[in-house]
């Protein structure tokens, strides 16, 4: 388990240099930046005093080492637009994304499991194919599209829930929490259900699945043998053993939550850091971009990471030279 | 059935069932409409001498200066919804029919060559593909759009780039499989060369996993050409795609003129989930341990 472990963190270490790498080339790729940062009426010492500045008359292999040891120890550089460190401006609104992608996992989790159970149950049932064709629009359908619809029925027509906007948050532990006031709920509430709906649909298809063949299994049938209550069954037996595949995909997924909630937070103006990726895109602010990115990569491996640990831990079967 | 070809026997396993039928004609006729767009629409909606200001923002069924009817409604610059959907359609289908077919060329050269090869040619491709799964499509993209810009050959770039591997993973699995199969054998063993073998032998037989994987795709392609269009960030303004249209009405949704964005989603939804319920009845035939 411990070699598997400090193999997985390697090859975690050398996706996330690699990462760096492609971000710094890519960045190199799109144009020079003394051009963006000084005006156009700059005479040639200012704009050799202004490329000094940045570094830019260094050779390219020494411009790297500087971008690397800085996003190391954290800097990444200053955010054209707002004049302070980029990372900062990420850092800020982390929280409001996480607990978006939190609030939608939760939902997909504890929705798609009962869901998915009751369709592998009973899957030729009329409310069983309904569950279903609700996986399979969750799959097909864009966020954004959802997210409009919902707008459309839930804010414009019923007037029930409010279209936009963050609402009132709670300040526990230097972090504002919107989960914990009513306001901050009802707006949270339309984006969450939005980010949900795609993995709500997976988790539905994969809970079916495991639960149609572990039915079929022989654990299955001796547990009925001998007398068990179907509850007892299911509670016991099938339950336990179709977790484990669920359980590792909701934490692998929540990675791309992240990702996705830069669309679900542009459609609901939700005040996250996908909404700021997005601003910046705009506005070419550079800096911003970057740490966008190795912030959300470095999240995205570091969850790879965990759920690949957890799910070693969780089945036997699945460390490399484990025994069953 | 004694005597029918195997194409028969599966267009015939296709039609047994009605939703699949139905999302098959459906989708049929929403390439069709795309590709008759500019007879089928009442104006031409980006020829602005034909747009009125004073047909702007009309709720559908209103009847527009130039006397035809609004059936869609029009949007804030006096634009028929209809005839800017069955445009916005062409534009969608297109950018996602290209990158399919190019990214699907690109899986299947990079499929069997990693399959014919193996060692580590096959490692290196395959761990390529995983390393670039295991990020989401649409924040690889974005990253592409961001670093290289708008335009049209820019999305069909990130789009190629995001599916490629989703196809070189079908065609490496089925042609492993298939390149085992004793009537490979027998063709080389036959004296049959190497063209031909892949030509006439395998490449039917990688079909229908591709296929599958091809339509579904192909979904997702349109699905995140409107996604990246609705954030700004796809499609330039002068190729006005489906995404574009519903970013456009976006605004107006708050204030009740609820029509220039649903009627686009609407083309948007249906063409999506057609193409998904094809896909989905394609694996339940081609699979025969689905059925």
């Amino acid at each position: 388990m411990l070699t598997y472990a400090l193999r997985r963190l390697l090859w975690s270490a050398a996706t996330l240099w690699l990462m760096s790498l492609l971000v710094f080339a890519g960045v190199h790729a799109i144009g020079d930046p003394v051009a963006l940062l000084i005006s156009p009426q700059a005479d040639q010492a200012e704009i050799a005093r202004a490329t000094a500045l940045l570094g830019l008359d260094q050779p390219l292999w020494r411009q790297y080492l500087l971008f690397f040891s800085g996003a190391l120890s954290g800097d990444l550089g200053l955010s054209f637009v707002a004049s302070v460190p980029a990372i900062h401006l990420i850092l800020e609104r982390l929280p409001a994304t996480l607990e978006l992608a939190l609030v939608a996992m939760l939902i997909a989790v504890g929705l798609g499991i009962p869901l998915g159970l009751y369709a592998g149950l009973r899957p030729r049932s009329w409310p069983a194919r309904a569950v279903m064709a609700l996986s399979t629009l969750g799959f097909a359908l864009p966020t954004f599209w959802v997210g409009l619809m919902l707008i459309l029925v839930f804010a414009v027509q019923l007037g029930l829930l409010p279209s936009t906007g963050r609402g009132a948050t709670v300040e526990i532990g230097g972090i504002g929490w919107s989960l914990f006031t009513v306001d901050g709920l009802r707006h949270l509430l339309l984006p969450a259900l939005t980010l949900a709906l795609f993995k709500l649909g997976l988790l539905i298809r994969l809970t079916r699945a495991g639960t149609r063949e572990a039915l079929g299994l022989d654990y299955t049938r001796f547990a009925r043998a001998k007398g068990l209550a179907e509850t007892a069954v299911l509670r016991r037996h099938v339950l336990p053993n179709i977790l484990i595949p669920v359980v590792t995909v909701a934490a692998l997924e929540f990675g791309s939550l992240i990702a996705f909630a830069i669309v679900t937070e542009t459609v609901f103006a939700w005040p996250g850091m996908g909404k700021l990726l997005i601003e910046s895109i705009n506005l070419l602010d550079r800096p911003v971009i970057v740490a966008y990115l190795l912030v959300t990569i470095t999240l995205f491996i570091a969850i790879n990471l965990l759920a690949d640990l957890l799910h070693a831990l969780l089945d036997p079967r699945l460390r490399p030279g484990g025994t069953i | 059935m004694t005597g029918a070809a195997p194409l028969q026997l599966q267009w015939a396993a296709f039609n047994r069932d009605n939703i699949a039928r139905v999302a098959l004609w459906l989708l049929v006729l929403l390439v069709a409409a795309a590709l008759a767009a500019p007879l089928l629409s009442p104006q031409n909606p980006y020829d602005l001498a034909q747009l009125d200001i004073m047909d702007a923002r009309q709720a559908p069924g209103t009847v527009a200066g130039a006397g035809y009817k609004l059936w869609l409604g029009s949007d804030d610059q006096g634009r028929d919804m209809l005839s800017a959907i069955l445009h916005g359609l062409r534009i969608s289908l297109a950018v996602a029919g290209i990158a399919t077919v190019i990214a699907m060329g690109i899986g299947l050269v990079a499929g069997l060559t990693a399959a014919r090869a193996g060692g580590w040619i096959d490692l290196a491709l395959m761990r390529l593909a995983d390393l670039q799964l295991s990020f989401p499509s649409i924040l690889v993209a974005l990253i592409l759009l961001a670093l290289t810009g708008q335009g049209l050959d820019r999305i069909i770039v990130a789009l190629v780039v995001v599916q490629w591997a989703y196809y070189a993973r079908t065609v490496r699995a089925a042609a492993i499989t298939e390149l085992k199969r004793e009537y490979i054998e027998a063709a080389v063993c036959a004296g049959v060369r190497p063209l031909r073998l892949l030509w006439r032998h395998l490449l039917p037989n990688i079909m229908p996993p591709l296929m599958v994987v091809g339509t579904v795709q192909m979904a997702q392609a349109v699905a995140l050409e409107a996604t990246l269009s609705f954030l700004g960030l796809g499609l330039p303004i002068t190729e006005p795609s489906l995404g574009l249209l519903i970013a456009n009405g976006y605004t107006h949704l708050l204030s009740g003129k609820y029509w220039i964005s649903f009627f686009p989603g609407l083309a948007l939804l249906a063409l999506i989930v057609t193409l998904n319920l094809v896909g989905d009845r394609l694996r339940d035939v081609f699979d025969p341990r689905s059925r």
